[in-house]
This record gives structure tokens, C-alpha cells and sequence, in this order.
């Protein structure tokens, strides 16, 4: 079988287009992330209490609700979980004073109303709003860090332009990822930041395979208008491209459909990150490699002019 | 070194067998074979717990605090230990953060409260109140003074008939105080009747008999007077003790937690809150205790405590203990003078029950546990006295906890997803590239042991996310061998023969695999730096991922396209 032999498709004619495309879509994630008053943190980050119970009979919401309230979590947020008989039971705060923390003043007063047996804890994440802030702090490091750091890899390996169109397309990803997730009303949490750097990570590789073969392209042809040789490369690693993106969706939809609901968040954000690290190696940062490259042919042609008036 | 097949073929079988034996179910610590693979706390349910030592006032110094976190880890530790929990991973991270990792724990709330508690024991005589009460004028002027009277809340005054009320709540109190104190079973027990002695009743009733009559009869000019305080504390009948409605105890803590007040409390008292509620009518109580702040022992003089038990009579369970020579002394001592008075047993603040000291105690007592505790919290309290005290309170800054029923779901839910996308990818590798597809497969599945006897021999934890990174990690494998097989063909239209064609194509598609594994790899490792828990699973399945996938696509894949190249018919083409 063979997917995309010879394909000519003219990618870079039909860039702007892309980038308006882009556009929209970055716009949308920005209006949805405003119109959301920011984006959604989950304890990780903002420290808060989170329990998640199952209770052996059906439990109305209103119920649980006024049992929580009555303990005096007024500001708890009650969230069901696929059925009347498991909740998600999120607070603001957490506190701990040895023995009189929120974990157990809510576990006592869920066992009061409903039984010390009628239910099970699930799942408990209560964070300090101290640990939320370092683990917040060392978020944005890692993001930050992994981003430099590849940079620098990018420049050794390649020319510093392709590490431009490389952060270029990079940010693009990062940016449309972060309006997905306000969009769909995902939580930021340590799991969706790790979903995040793969995505730079993915992206960055799907980059990398076009860019290398502009490389070796550039090389062997040097007669040849930058624009084409873009192009043909492209087109060149389009089979890889779409095969690879392809198994790895694959794989992505396996985890989302049958990984579970802890999963299913984390699945689904790489499988965004996977289609848009896709397009962006593709309109984003080969496009970008040939602005930068026009952008300096202008400058220079501009300076030749200008030494020859004087 | 490798050039030829044979030599390349050893090597990957060696790598096969190493990878087996680690995969290879071991004899854990407890004789039981158990799986090779250590599954995170999110698989297999357990709970993680990160403590800090509490000193929100910041009144220690480093070295203190140094100190203290050292002794804290020991103390964790010992328990721990006691509490029997397979694997527990007990660290210090930082300078001031302890993380305790207990895997595969039925009952997380328990095992917290093992860690967490202080344990800070401490036996104090009880007080006669009367210098308190004498104080209480004065402190209530000064809550006035602090708060200022606009800020205060308006106290319902006591109605008449409370006297009558307060009688009926002492008889509650009394049957519910005195079960404690009864058990006297022991032949050398701390134990009596919890002041059962009319004289301190009379006083008592006495006593808030003025203080309720004073605000009754003033009723009408409360500016006059305000009575913050004193207007919350109910005379108990018994000595040293008020009562005070659960509602108002946030706001009494509030007015004793002022320092001009804590000033004002005669020299060498304290109070300390009752640990049991009691119920008295409509409303629920605790007591608040006159103490002597010199404790006459403290869980420091300890030398063993348990084994917990119930006594048969009262239902109720103690906890026998026995001090050591010097606490002995000490004790006796302390009790000889006191017979008579009520001794309180004040555990980490809190007073546990204040009997009788009948007679003078020396080596072997017990403490009394209220009557709504289980024998479970008896034994859980003898265990953390034989462990020791922890030098300073403790707050835990983070908590995660997962039940074994949820891990279990995600465990098979992860296997099934892992297992259905691991067949469509060869299944799609197959039908696309045919013969170098089924090498695809057979490298592939080289690498699928490779990274799992990885994660085994490096005794690395398998969570969720890491089986995401698995999961990303088989796709740069496929991505690798895809990038290859590309090149082959390419090289194979522009007419090179097979041979060529194969050694140009790995050779061409090298740098790119390079490059994308190597960015990838740092990402992966910053994010080992700088994560915690899950993230970090995730962070090491991906490195060793990324190095078993670069390995299998390199080195594997070529070796099998050595092999296709010799058997092929000469001059044959190769079916990619």
C-alpha cells in the first residue's frame, strides 16, 4: 500500500490561508479563555480539598448537597460522576490542622448521614495552598526549561532559523491547546501540564522530520527557489506524516474511548495536540522558515540599495 | 563490532534474556511472590501524604527545625513499621517536607491519622477553678476592651430556669463522665469516679447560679456590664470544669486566643478542651478544664504502652502503660500529693478523661479512652506511644489517596486501551509495508519487553500517565520505523538496489530519528526534574521508552533487514 506517492500539493502557495485559519482558531481560544474569566485550575495548582465517593445506594445530589453544607463546606462544589451514585465533592480550601482537616470533617459528616459503610472513598487530592504555588511555580519552570533547552538543541543542530520557525510553531500549538482546554472545560492540572509538554514534544518532532529533510533538500539543490524546495519536502515526508500521525491517534483513541475516566482528559488533549502538531510542522513552521528567509532576502536587497545610493 | 548478523543476534537475545529475568516474578520481603512491576500509588490505590512541621509563628530556628524534622522522620518511621505496610516509602524532600508513600492501604484515614497524630502525652492535675473564676471579671473587661462591645456577638442571656436545666444536664454529664472513671479494674489504675464529690457540685451550682443571676437581674442594661466570656461557660458541677455549647467554641477559642487574655489567666493554669462531646438536651457540649500547666508526666517517661483492650465491664477501651524508672519516681511523687484531686490525661491538647487519683500511682497505669472510642483507636493510640512523639506538631501540606477499587479500574482500563492500540498499530504497520511491516511487528514487540524489563530492573513505579508515555513512546517507535521504511522506498524508485537502498535508508533517516528522540528525551527528563509523583511515572516510562524505541527501530529492525537481505533469492526485490 502506498498513501501520497509523488504528492505535488502546493502547500506553501495556500499558506496564507493557513495563517488566517490559525488566526481564527488561536482567537477563539483566547475569547473562550476571557469569556471564562481565565482558565481553570484544578488543587493542583490552586491547593483545595477534592473527594471522591461511591455510595452503595443512589444518593440524590441535593442531598449530599445539604449534608456537606451542613458540615460547613457552604462554598463545596458537587459534581456527579456517570450515575446518582458516585460525586466529586470539590473544595477551595485546605487546611490541616492535625486531625480536624477538611478530608475528615467531610468524611464524618458523610459517614453521619449515610453510614460509615454505605460508601466508598475513591479518591481523596487535597493540596496546601503553599505546595499548590511551588507545584505551580515548578510548572511553568518545566514548561519554560524544556522550551529553552530545545532551542538550544534546535540552533546546534540546525540553523538558527529553524529554530525560530520552530518556536514559532511551537507557540501556535501551545496557544491552541490552551483554547481547547478552556473550550471544553478541561482543568489544568500536574497531568494536563505533562499532556502539554508531549504535545510539544510531538510537535517539535513532527517539526523536526520536515525541517531535516529541508536540510538535505537545501544541500543537494541549491539552485533551486526556497519556496519550492519548502514544498517539495514537504510533500516528500507527507506519507510519514500522515502514517505517523496516524498510528498515533490510533493509539490515542484506544486510551480515550477504553482508558477510563481518570484518562480520558489526558487522551483527549493529546489527541489535539497530536492533529495540530500535525498541521502546524506543515503551514505553521515551514511557512514561518520562508518568512523569516524572505524577511532577510529584503533586508539584504534593502541594504545593497542603500549602499548604492551612497 | 556489530557488522556482522550473528554478533548483532547475540547481543539483541542477551537483551531479551536480561529483560526476562527482570520481568521474572520475585520473592518480595514477605516470602509472597509478588509482580516485578511496582505499580504507583494511582493503580494500585494507597495514598501519599507530604507533612511539614507546623510552627505557624515561626519561633523555630533552622537548627530546630532541622532537628525536628529529623526526629519526625524516625518517629514516622517507627510507626509506620508498626503498622505493618508493605513498601513504605518514607523521604525527606527539601529541607522541611517529609513524603510518606503507603501502597496498597485499605483504610487511608487511619493510616493518615497514625502519621500525623502528635502523640504528645502529658498527665496534669485538674484545678480547682476557683482563682479562675475570680479571674473571669477582669478577662471578660479585657474581651470588651480587645473586640470592643459593638464587635461582639449578643449573647442570649440565660433564662431563669437554667439552674433546672443545668441539673438535668449535669446528671447527662455525670452517667457520661463517670463510666470512664469507674473502670476500675486494674489493680493500679489512674481510675475513680469522675468527681463524684458533692462539695465541688454545691460549688458548682453555686457558682453558676451567681454567675447567671448576675446577667439576669442586669438584664436590661447589658452595656453595663458585658459578660463575653462568662456568659459561655456553664458551670459543669465538677471541679475545674465549665461546659460550653459546641457552637460557641470557635468564638470562646477566639476570646482566649487574645493575648491580653492569655495574660490574665492565673499563673501556672492553663485550659484545655475536653476531647468527647456531651450531650446535654437539645444542644451538645464540650468541657473546658482548669489544668496546672506543670504535667507531673508526659509521654517521654514512657517505657512501653499496650497491648490495648476493652474492659469488660464499662465496654471501654484502655490502654495499659508502663514508665520507666525515672517516670516512676516521678509519678509517684506527683500522685502522692494529689490524692483525691482529678488527674486529666491530656493527649495533644485535648484531655482524654480526668479521674480520681485514688492512691499514689508508680510503674504501671492505664489511660482510659472516652466511651465513644473503639478498641481499633485504643490500639492505634498504644502504637503511636510506643513510637514516640513527635517532637513538634505536624500539618500535612498534601494528601492524595486512591481506593483500591479505582486503581484496580484503571489498571485493566489501561491494559485493555494499551493492548487494542498495540494491535491496530501493527495491524496497520502490516498492511501498509507488508514483509518490513511484520519486521515492524517483531521489533515492536522486542520493544514492548525492552521497555518493561526497564521499568522492572530499574525498579521504576508503572502509573497512569507512565502508560500514556508508554503509549507515546510506541508511537515514536512506529515513527522511527516509519521514517526508514520511507526512505527505502524513496531510495528503491530512484533505482538503487535493494541493499543499497536499505543501507542509504537507515542511514538518511538517522538524523531526523535522532533529532526527534533527543528533543524528546529532554523534554522527558526536565519534566522527570521538576515533577512529582504521576508526572515523574510519566517522565521515566518515556525516558526508558525513548531509548528502548531507539534501540529497537536502529538496531533491531536493521539486524532483521540483514537477515531478509541473506535469504532472499538473489536479485529478488524486497517486498516494503
Amino acid at each position: 500500500m502506498r498513501l501520497f506517492k509523488d504528492a505535488k500539493y502546493p502547500f506553501m502557495a495556500g499558506r496564507r490561508r493557513a495563517y488566517i485559519a490559525s488566526a481564527v482558531l488561536i482567537g477563539l481560544g483566547i475569547a473562550s479563555i476571557v469569556l471564562h474569566g481565565g482558565l481553570k485550575y484544578g488543587v493542583d495548582f490552586t491547593g483545595g480539598t477534592l473527594v471522591q465517593v461511591e455510595f452503595n445506594e443512589q444518593v440524590d445530589a441535593a442531598n449530599l448537597r445539604s449534608v456537606v453544607e451542613e458540615a460547613g463546606f457552604a462554598g463545596a462544589a458537587i459534581q456527579g460522576f456517570g450515575g446518582d451514585r458516585e460525586y466529586l465533592v470539590r473544595l477551595q480550601t485546605f487546611e490541616e490542622v492535625a486531625g480536624q482537616g477538611e478530608v475528615e470533617r467531610m468524611l464524618a459528616a458523610i459517614s453521619a448521614a449515610f453510614g460509615e459503610d454505605g460508601y466508598t472513598v475513591l479518591r481523596v487530592e487535597a493540596v496546601g495552598p503553599k505546595v499548590g504555588s511551588e507545584l505551580q511555580r515548578k510548572a511553568v519552570l518545566a514548561i519554560l526549561m524544556s522550551f529553552v533547552l530545545t532551542l538550544i538543541y534546535l540552533a546546534f543542530r540546525f540553523e538558527w532559523r529553524f529554530g525560530v520557525a520552530a518556536v514559532v510553531a511551537t507557540i501556535h500549538d501551545i496557544l491552541i491547546t490552551f483554547g481547547f482546554i478552556s473550550l471544553v472545560g478541561i482543568e489544568i492540572t500536574l497531568g494536563t501540564v505533562a499532556a502539554i509538554l508531549t504535545i510539544v514534544g510531538y510537535s517539535l518532532n513532527d517539526t523536526i522530520v520536515v525541517f531535516d529533510r529541508i536540510r538535505e533538500n537545501l544541500r543537494k539543490k541549491r539552485k533551486e527557489p526556497y519556496e519550492t524546495t519548502l514544498n517539495r519536502s514537504i510533500n516528500e515526508t507527507l506519507p510519514r506524516t500522515v502514517l505517523t500521525s496516524g498510528t498515533t491517534l490510533v493509539t490515542l483513541m484506544a486510551l480515550f474511548l477504553f482508558g477510563g475516566s481518570v484518562i480520558r482528559p489526558f487522551a483527549m488533549v493529546l489527541i489535539l495536540g497530536v492533529v495540530i502538531g500535525t498541521y502546524s510542522s506543515i503551514f505553521v513552521a515551514s511557512p514561518a522558515l520562508l518568512e523569516i528567509e524572505e524577511y532577510g532576502r529584503r533586508r539584504a536587497k534593502a541594504q545593497r540599495a542603500h549602499a548604492a545610493e551612497a | 563490532m556489530f557488522g556482522t548478523v550473528r554478533a548483532r543476534i547475540i547481543l539483541i537475545a542477551v537483551l531479551l534474556l536480561l529483560c526476562g529475568w527482570a520481568l521474572l516474578p520475585k520473592e518480595g520481603p514477605t516470602g509472597e511472590r509478588e509482580s516485578p512491576l511496582k505499580l504507583g500509588l494511582d493503580l494500585q490505590g494507597g495514598m501519599h501524604l507530604a507533612v511539614e512541621i507546623d510552627d505557624p509563628d515561626g519561633t523555630l530556628d533552622a537548627a530546630a527545625k532541622a532537628d525536628a524534622i529529623d526526629r519526625t522522620l524516625t518517629t514516622i518511621r517507627n510507626r509506620i513499621d508498626e503498622f505493618g505496610v508493605r513498601e513504605p516509602t518514607i523521604q525527606r524532600v527539601g529541607d522541611a517536607r517529609i513524603v510518606v508513600e503507603l501502597a496498597g492501604i485499605d483504610d487511608p484515614e487511619r493510616a493518615k491519622s497514625i502519621v500525623e497524630r502528635t502523640a504528645f502525652l502529658e498527665f496534669k492535675i485538674v484545678r480547682g477553678g476557683e482563682e479562675f473564676r475570680r479571674a473571669l471579671p477582669r478577662i471578660d473587661r479585657i474581651i470588651v476592651r480587645e473586640i470592643g462591645a459593638e464587635n461582639l456577638e449578643v449573647v442570649p442571656i440565660l433564662e431563669p430556669e437554667t439552674p433546672t436545666g443545668l441539673q438535668e444536664l449535669l446528671q447527662g454529664a455525670d452517667s457520661a463522665a463517670a463510666e470512664p472513671g469507674a473502670a476500675d479494674a486494674g489493680a493500679d489504675t489512674t481510675t475513680s469516679g469522675t468527681g463524684t464529690d458533692t462539695a465541688a457540685t454545691g460549688a458548682g451550682t453555686d457558682t453558676a447560679a451567681t454567675g447567671a443571676g448576675t446577667d439576669t437581674t442586669t438584664g436590661g442594661e447589658e452595656e453595663q456590664e458585658l459578660r463575653p466570656l462568662t456568659a459561655l461557660l456553664l458551670e459543669s458541677g465538677q471541679v475545674g470544669q465549665f461546659l460550653v455549647r459546641e457552637q460557641d467554641i470557635p468564638t470562646v477559642e477566639r476570646y482566649l486566643a487574645l493575648e491580653a487574655v492569655t495574660d490574665a489567666i492565673p499563673r501556672g493554669a492553663e485550659l484545655k478542651w475536653g476531647v468527647e462531646p456531651i450531650a446535654g438536651g437539645a444542644d451538645s457540649y464540650r468541657t473546658l478544664f482548669v489544668l496546672e500547666d506543670e504535667p507531673l508526666l508526659t509521654g517521654e517517661d514512657l517505657a512501653d504502652a499496650g497491648p490495648a483492650a476493652r474492659d469488660p465491664t464499662f465496654n471501654q477501651p484502655y490502654v495499659p502503660f508502663e514508665t520507666t524508672r525515672r517516670g516512676a519516681r516521678k509519678f509517684e511523687r506527683g500522685t502522692s500529693r494529689h490524692v483525691g484531686d482529678l488527674m486529666a490525661i491530656v493527649l495533644d491538647n485535648k484531655v482524654q478523661s480526668a479521674p480520681v487519683i485514688r492512691q499514689t500511682l508508680g510503674r504501671r497505669a492505664q489511660i482510659e479512652m472516652g466511651t465513644g472510642s473503639s478498641l481499633q483507636e485504643a490500639q492505634d493510640l498504644a502504637l503511636v506511644l510506643r513510637a514516640g512523639a513527635l517532637p513538634q506538631p505536624i500539618r500535612i501540606v498534601e494528601e492524595r489517596s486512591v481506593g483500591p477499587s479505582l486503581g484496580a479500574d484503571s489498571v485493566r482500563q489501561g491494559k485493555m486501551a494499551f493492548a487494542i492500540g498495540i494491535i491496530l498499530v501493527l495491524l496497520l504497520m502490516v498492511a501498509y509495508y507488508r514483509v518490513a511491516g511484520v519486521m515492524a511487528v517483531i521489533a515492536l514487540s522486542f520493544y514492548v519487553v525492552l521497555l518493561l524489563g526497564g521499568l522492572a530492573g530499574l525498579g521504576a513505579t508503572l502509573t497512569l500517565p507512565g502508560i500514556a508515555g508508554i503509549i507515546l513512546s510506541i508511537g515514536m517507535a512506529v515513527d522511527a520505523n516509519v521514517l526508514i521504511f520511507e526512505r527505502i522506498r524513496e531510495e528503491l524508485e530512484a533505482g538503487k538496489t535493494p541493499r543499497t537502498a536499505v543501507d542509504t535508508g537507515f542511514e538518511a533517516a538517522l538524523s531526523a530519528i535522532v533529532d526527534a528522540n533527543l528533543t524528546t528525551l529532554i523534554t522527558a527528563i526536565i519534566l522527570f526534574q521538576f515533577g512529582t509523583g504521576p508526572v515523574r511515572g510519566f517522565a521515566v516510562t518515556l525516558v526508558i521508552g525513548i531509548l528502548a524505541s531507539f534501540f529497537t527501530a536502529i538496531f533491531v529492525t536493521r539486524t532483521l533487514f540483514m537477515i531478509y537481505l541473506d535469504r532472499r533469492a538473489a536479485g529478488a526485490p524486497i517486498k516494503i
